[in-house]
């Protein structure tokens, strides 16, 4: 029972590793096959927008995936082959925005709250540190606290 | 200048307050594309007919406005979006060009037998790369073409009255006067 508990939690796990690019998508050459793999995994199919195209088994991504391998194949870099797809498609093809102005609040928005709240709590620390220490006893308080210390023990 | 200090996070609350609110604006569709190809040339395209229909080149179009809606006989929307379409031509005052994506011209000819034929000139795109160029993630999708050949609007989904009325009209006729 256990066993079959563990198996089927191996495949679970395993389920979300099976590809969408079909056998016949593949390029002959092994390592042009893998460059495509790598920029498909980086880019987004437009019908299901969550995944990549080489997730997804949606008819235009497995278009684009082919289209990819046409343009590697052909002898595009990979800048070109994804510059092809974003002509078209825009950046929203691509999964890791670039970092352009239109994204600078996306990428250094958080760097920037981060030293914001920094800041803040260095100011903070600062002034308490800087705040005057409390005056020292005075002689009457002093034998006070020797008395109560006495009683107690 | 103190006092100005203990306003600053009042200040960045009203401004992501506002982001926020403007993000959940429900006109706002999230999942829509922005097209890459606004104000950009429209990609060249020859497209054969349908049967022995002439079909559709980017050429056709050129020195005129033109509106062209990508669509296919088995996308259930398009049938919404078609009677839309029959009267198109007539009320926009620029010709309609349709190009079948990924269909069998067969099906198409059914589909507009039987509906009607709204289009001045189809084009079969029936492996979907001249959608692809165009920037075409789903049909229906329909594209405003300049005089210049320029890609200046585009629908995503079908066209809905409001859009013809407040956006397609307007666009057509301001720049058919320029």
């Amino acid at each position: 029972m256990k066993r079959l508990l563990a198996l089927t939690l191996l495949l679970i796990l395993l389920a979300p590793a099976a590809f969408a690019v079909e056998p016949s998508e593949r390029l002959a050459d092994p390592a042009l096959e893998a460059r495509a793999r790598a920029l498909s995994e980086e880019l987004r199919c437009l019908v299901c927008q969550n995944e990549t195209i080489d997730e997804s088994s949606a008819p235009l991504a497995h278009d684009l995936r082919v289209l990819l391998r046409q343009r590697i194949a052909a002898g595009d870099s990979d800048a070109q082959a994804v510059k092809f797809l974003t002509d078209r498609y825009g950046d929203f093809v691509l999964l890791k925005p670039p970092v352009e102005p239109a994204t600078y609040v996306l990428w250094f928005g958080p760097i920037a709250v981060l030293l914001l709240a920094a800041g803040g709590a260095l100011i903070y620390l600062r002034r308490r540190k800087a705040a005057a220490p409390a005056a020292p006893l005075s002689a009457a308080e002093q034998r006070r606290i020797e008395r109560l210390l006495q009683e107690d023990g | 200048m103190r006092r100005l200090l203990f306003l600053l996070p009042v200040a960045v609350f009203v401004a992501i307050a506002v982001y926020f609110l403007l993000a959940l604006n429900p006109n706002r569709d999230p999942q829509l594309v922005p097209s890459a190809l606004i104000d950009k040339p429209a990609p060249e395209f020859d497209l054969a007919g349908i049967g022995t229909a002439p079909g559709l080149a980017l050429a056709a179009f050129k020195g005129q406005v033109a509106i062209v809606n990508f669509f296919a006989s088995w996308c259930e929307p398009c049938k919404d979006e078609h009677p839309l379409l029959m009267g198109l031509q007539k009320q926009v005052g620029a010709p309609l060009y349709g190009i079948a994506y990924k269909d069998k011209p067969a099906d198409t000819e059914h589909f507009l037998t039987e509906l009607g034929d709204p289009y001045k000139a189809i084009g079969v795109d029936e492996n979907g790369r001249t959608a692809i160029d165009f920037g075409v993630y789903g049909v229906p999708e329909t594209y405003v073409i300049d005089k210049e050949g320029r890609i200046r609007q585009r629908f995503v989904g079908p066209l809905s009255e409001r859009d013809i009325a407040q956006e397609l009209l307007p666009l057509v006729r301001q720049l058919q006067q320029s």
